[in-house]
């Protein structure tokens, strides 16, 4: 499922909403979670899950063709964690297959 | 860096806000985008969200684990997971936003 199929799915639902406006919805909703996490805030929607950043100190790496030792700067990185709910959903029907 | 945690209180609020839609109707809203990707998950069905990102489901065979307390051997059953594959959109954004000394919160 890609964006516009869920916004698709969001307007089927939402018939007496214009389509123009679940967009502009579904938008804000992602958007506000990155811009929660921009601030180093995290966003924790329970059943659901948490997205945190996680902060990656700089570290001297190595350019593994050259062997040349590089300065990598300290980063942040979105980390998701699922929520109890949903992990138990996803297993709910069976994975073996 | 902020602190806060963000809920799906914050999330309606913000369709409030910006859309101007009336609370009640921006929770189930919000509420609704949720399941919907749940449900679809569950299915076994990715989620491509441009500019945000993308989850996956994958599974994961049988193994053998540890328990480590007390180095006891325990199966491991098999089973789904999910991934979440930031955009890098997002990655860019987060970045810009911490990685910059922040002078004042």
């Amino acid at each position: 499922m890609i964006k516009s199929e869920l916004i698709q799915k969001i307007a089927a639902a939402n018939p007496h909403l214009y389509h123009r406006d679940i967009e502009r919805i579904v938008n804000v909703i992602f958007d506000e979670i990155v811009d929660a996490l921009a601030r180093g805030d995290r966003v924790e929607l329970r059943g659901f899950g948490a997205f945190t950043v996680k902060h990656r100190p700089p570290r001297q790496g190595r350019n593994p063709r050259t062997g040349a030792s590089v300065a990598v700067d300290e980063k942040f990185v979105p980390f998701f964690k699922t929520g109890k709910e949903l992990r138990e959903k996803l297993n709910k029907t069976k994975p073996q297959a | 860096m902020g602190s806060k945690t963000l809920t799906r209180a914050d999330l309606a609020d913000a369709v409030v806000r910006k859309i101007g839609l009336p609370r009640n109707e921006s929770q189930e809203l919000v509420e609704l985008v949720l399941s919907e990707i749940s449900v679809t998950l569950s299915r076994g069905e990715n989620v491509k969200l441009s500019s945000f990102g993308s989850f996956g489901v994958r599974d994961k065979g049988r193994r053998i684990g540890r328990n480590p307390k007390t180095g006891e051997e325990v199966p491991i059953t098999p089973r789904r997971v999910l991934i979440f594959r930031p955009s890098n959109i997002m990655k860019d954004r987060i970045n810009s936003g911490l990685t910059r000394p922040t002078a004042a919160e």
